[in-house]
């Protein structure tokens, strides 16, 4: 996509110079780094998952540690429209149908015709990972962040709960839990709810080398991880060689994550449940375009103020002239 | 003895303090609008104000705000020591004003850096600027509306 880095390359280039001597100076956390400086990004075959829940199992194992553990009594929210969110009772920890604070990684399941024949598809869902992702650009505490190698996590000591990345989230991913978090120590009636949680697509373990437990886990080698570049390349393979379709390379002006499945995505999307918890495989429009055209509007602007002002200065100046010819 | 003349009054003596104000009110509602609070404390439910809620809605309006306050700043700047300043000085209550708009408006670059894709900063970096970004308007709008009250402007004549 030549236009998408050219758009890239300008804005940073132009906007980032600036700036580069400050940034420098902010240290980023190893995780964030990857050998190669691209962005990580995986590849869920949907035609091999057998939807045994290997990697749902897995990724609950691995990330226990990150899961909430709330503190109860929950304060009493004011206004009393601030509902609690809360997933901490057993009945609520064992859920693994839809996403949660203790599920960070689902199976959908869809009945499609594939080749004429019936047929049962299972895919797991989570985060999708977003090049641009909304919940880290539009989160008003720094909260939501991308790290460098393309994984977007939210800080659970700095989250406030305030449900914003949810919101915004294309596919409603990041779930709500109350009762934990920097709130409690702030204003726990008044301001926030708790904390968002989401897959941080085992941001420690592949800082440690190791692989995300999904993938490692799985018995079918339903996902691979690599380079974007590669995964792109490889979707494509299959999608020119197996007539396989792809998602999550363009949408939201790109993803982490690509499924690549032996049916179009609007046929698999009519045929999942959708609802809380539960992604959809819709279109998404790249939801951060109109900040990035309005940054490139940003450098521009001090110029046309500073054309229009010299304009002025000129006319006025060119008046009193006229005015002190005519005067002598 | 002669006769002090009144001082010049340039067209942007009128225009410029509704506009600034207009601006400024749109940018900080629009900025507090990046807050999940209007929902939560039924302004949006207020009707006309249901955008509040809306987070692209304001965060787009805050964007094209920080276009035209970009513009205007180097406007203003531009026709004061073009036109005014041999006339008019700044108060120090200007001074102020524009120590807090070049503060406000290095911490929104930083903002603006952030949100673009492949530009990563790290937690407290974001965080630092998003609270000084915060902290910055709202000393803003206390020491507006203590000028306001004590009735100092921008301008002084010389």
């Amino acid at each position: 996509m030549p236009k998408e880095i050219s758009r890239r390359s300008f804005l940073k280039g132009s906007l980032v110079a600036a700036c580069a001597t400050c940034a420098s100076q902010v240290p980023l956390p190893a995780s964030a780094k990857t050998k190669s400086g691209q962005e990580l990004a995986t590849l869920i075959d949907i035609r091999k998952c057998v939807g045994c829940e290997a990697c749902v199992e897995a990724c609950r194992e691995v990330n226990d540690f990150k899961y909430p553990v709330p503190e109860k009594p929950f304060p009493k929210m004011y206004p009393n429209r601030v509902k609690v969110a809360d997933w901490s009772d057993e009945d609520g920890r064992e859920v693994r149908d839809r996403l949660t604070p203790y599920n960070w990684l689902s199976i959908q399941w869809a009945t499609v015709e594939v080749d004429g024949e019936e047929t049962e598809l299972s895919f797991p869902r989570r985060c999708m990972h977003c090049q641009n992702p909304p919940c880290a650009d539009l989160c008003p505490w720094g909260a939501a962040r991308k790290l460098e190698n393309g994984i977007t996590v939210i800080h659970s000591d700095i989250c406030l709960g305030g449900k914003k990345c949810q919101v915004v989230c294309p596919w409603d991913i990041p779930q709500r839990q109350t009762g934990v978090g920097l709130y409690l120590d702030i204003l726990p009636s008044l301001a926030g709810n708790g904390v968002m949680y989401k897959c941080d697509r085992c941001y420690n373990r592949i800082a440690d080398g190791e692989m995300p437990a999904c993938i490692e886990e799985c018995p079918e080698d339903v996902q691979i991880i690599g380079p974007r570049d590669e995964i792109v390349a490889e979707a494509h393979r299959l999608a020119e060689e197996e007539g396989a379709y792809i998602y999550g390379e363009t949408e939201n002006g790109g993803t982490n994550t690509l499924y690549v499945s032996p049916v179009p995505f609007e046929t698999l999307n009519q045929a999942i449940s959708k609802g809380p918890g539960q992604p959809h495989f819709d279109k998404v429009e790249d939801q951060m375009a109109h900040a990035d055209n309005l940054a490139k509007a940003m450098l521009i602007a001090p110029f046309a103020g500073l054309a229009a002002a010299v304009g002025r200065v000129y006319k006025a100046s060119k008046k009193l002239d006229d005015k002190t010819g005519e005067a002598s | 003895m002669k006769q002090a003349t009144a001082p010049k009054v340039f067209a942007e003596q009128k225009f410029f303090k509704p506009f600034y104000f207009l601006l400024l009110f749109t940018m900080g509602l629009t900025g507090f609008g990046q807050m999940p609070i209007f929902k939560r404390y039924y302004i949006a439910d207020i009707p006309g104000l249901g955008w509040l809620a809306d987070f692209y809605a304001t965060h787009y309006i805050h964007y094209i705000g920080a276009v035209v306050l970009f513009g205007f700043f180097v406007y203003a700047v531009v026709v004061y020591f073009g036109l005014m300043h041999k006339q008019f000085g700044l108060t120090w209550a200007a001074y102020v004003r524009i120590a807090l708009l070049a503060l406000i408006s290095i911490t929104g670059i930083f903002r603006v850096l952030k949100n673009l894709p492949d530009v990563v900063f790290s937690p407290l970096f974001t965080m630092v600027i998003d609270i000084s970004h915060l902290a910055f308007m709202m000393f803003l709008m206390v020491f507006g509306i203590l000028f306001m009250i004590k009735k100092i402007g921008w301008l002084d004549s010389k």
